[in-house]
């Protein structure tokens, strides 16, 4: 029964995510859009999994990359996955693109909060429609926008600011992926939830490819490190 | 075939004096006047047929479907009244989408049909509703492969290798005896149900029709869809050639 002064036994306030993944981050290339996330599903501070998914086909058209809580995003590909059915079957010749997917996703997102029982995620939802590239973003109590480069999480903090400096519109492939692997080297470094196995989706009008799970070379060779205690004083 | 059934063919919830509902086979004249409605089961899967009476020019090739999906492995095709056949379409949709929330594997095509039998059947057994004045043909492909089920607005409803509803169904089903059903693939049945479809429906009574074709076979990937446009155009093509061919005898 939903009332406006709901009873204690059925309302939920707001919950605490356990299993969570950390930052995604998308950008639009030349060809399409790109996106990364770590394979990671921190269950606190403990690295839990680190074989999630987190990078998902939508329809023809989309892809979808979501951080926070896992069990929440089972949840979303569950909703989406029931409406893209449904879409198919009017069989008329049209699918649901990025941009009506992102909606879509921030009316469920928006609606829940007000409900005190939020889908406990930041999502980015990508793709090509008839030659249109599409890029946005919604999170947990429903704000969400568009832009060519988007983040979650830390990738706000650690990845943007590059993105900022060195993003174009016009990259290829390659530098695309050059990009995202600096981003992804920084949040590995810097994000105590980020894990060292990643993939990365490619979205573009002919359709969408997930790369294999691999991992980034890592350079751990700064003098500082090498003798870590010598400028301590008393140390112990 | 008609008999008067004075006074006891007033409600559903009647029998007459010899066991019959007559509401129900009153329902099922509703069918019976409709465009012909054809499924088959080849080896690799099943196709359902429709032959679409067009009532006027005006309307949209490719307007008011009569096959619908029901979930991405079956698809049902429906003859009879249209507004009745959406409903029960409407029903095997939600059907199926419970099923596979609940269990998380897609629905059985024999749960399918029991399901739907069920709620056609319901609605038989109270005076304050009226019967479906419509049957379905549901084909479907699932873990023991394909399968074809046909039910009537009695709620009876069976499975079938062949199975034909409308006006021409008689002579339908008489063709499709004749063919050789489990050494068939869909594409080849394809063009054997055109030709059905095409030699069945009675130019001098009818008006044109479209031909409406879906299939769920190995070549769909096990998918519910419309017949690719090519082979829709070959199949009409073939049907049309038969055709002359009969008529020049």
């Amino acid at each position: 029964m939903d009332t406006l002064l709901s009873s204690e036994g059925d309302s939920q306030r707001t919950q605490y995510p356990y299993v969570t993944g950390t930052s995604v981050i998308g950008f639009k290339y030349k060809d399409g859009i790109l996106m990364a996330a770590d394979m990671g599903g921190s269950y606190g501070s403990t690295i839990r999994y680190k074989s999630v998914e987190r990078l998902k086909q939508v329809g023809k058209h989309s892809l979808i990359g979501a951080s926070g809580e896992i069990s929440d995003f089972q949840e979303i590909l569950k909703y989406l996955d029931e409406l893209i059915l449904h879409d198919n079957m009017w069989d008329d010749g049209n699918s649901l693109g990025p941009k009506e997917v992102h909606n879509y996703l921030t009316r469920v997102m928006y609606n829940r909060r007000n409900k005190f029982d939020p889908l406990w995620n930041s999502l980015i939802i990508g793709g090509v429609k008839n030659g249109h590239k599409y890029l946005g973003s919604v999170g947990m109590i429903g704000v969400h926008f568009e832009d060519d480069h988007v983040a979650t999480g830390f990738g706000n903090h650690l990845a943007r600011p590059i993105l900022r400096e060195e993003w174009r519109a016009d990259l290829t492939f390659e530098e695309g992926v050059k990009l995202l692997e600096k981003c992804m080297r920084n949040l590995l470094y810097r994000d105590r939830s980020a894990v060292n196995k990643l993939q990365i989706a490619k979205i573009t009008e002919e359709g969408l490819t997930v790369s294999q799970p691999y991992s980034l070379k890592t350079f751990w060779n700064f003098a500082a490190f090498e003798n870590p205690t010598v400028g301590a004083t008393g140390s112990w | 075939m008609s008999s008067i059934g004075t006074g006891y063919d007033l409600s559903v919830t009647t029998f007459s004096p010899d066991g019959r509902v007559f509401q129900i086979e009153y329902a099922a004249k509703a069918v019976d006047n409709s465009g012909t409605v054809v499924g088959i089961k080849c080896k690799d899967g099943i196709v359902i047929v429709i032959e679409k009476l067009i009532a006027s020019k005006m309307m949209l090739p490719g307007s008011n479907r009569r096959i619908h999906s029901v979930h991405r492995h079956s698809g049902m095709g429906v003859a009879g009244l249209a507004a009745d056949g959406r409903q029960i379409v409407a029903r095997a949709k939600s059907e199926a989408h419970n099923y596979e929330n609940t269990y998380g594997e897609p629905i059985p095509i024999k749960e399918l049909a029991d399901r739907v039998a069920s709620y056609v059947h319901l609605c038989t057994l109270y005076w304050w509703l009226r019967p479906f004045g419509s049957g379905v043909i549901l084909g479907g492909y699932d873990r023991d492969g394909p399968q074809l089920y046909m039910v009537e607005p009695s709620g009876v409803s069976y499975r079938y290798f062949g199975a034909a509803i409308g006006k021409g169904r008689q002579a339908a089903k008489t063709e499709i005896e004749k063919l050789k059903l489990s050494e068939m693939t869909c594409r080849q049945g394809v063009i054997e149900v055109a030709k059905i479809i095409y030699g069945v429906h009675d130019e001098a009574k009818d008006k044109t029709f479209e031909l409406e074709m879906s299939w769920v076979c190995d070549e769909s990937n096990r998918q519910h869809q419309k017949v690719p446009e090519a082979l829709l155009e070959e199949a009409k093509e073939a049907a049309k050639t038969a055709l002359e061919e009969m008529d020049a005898d």
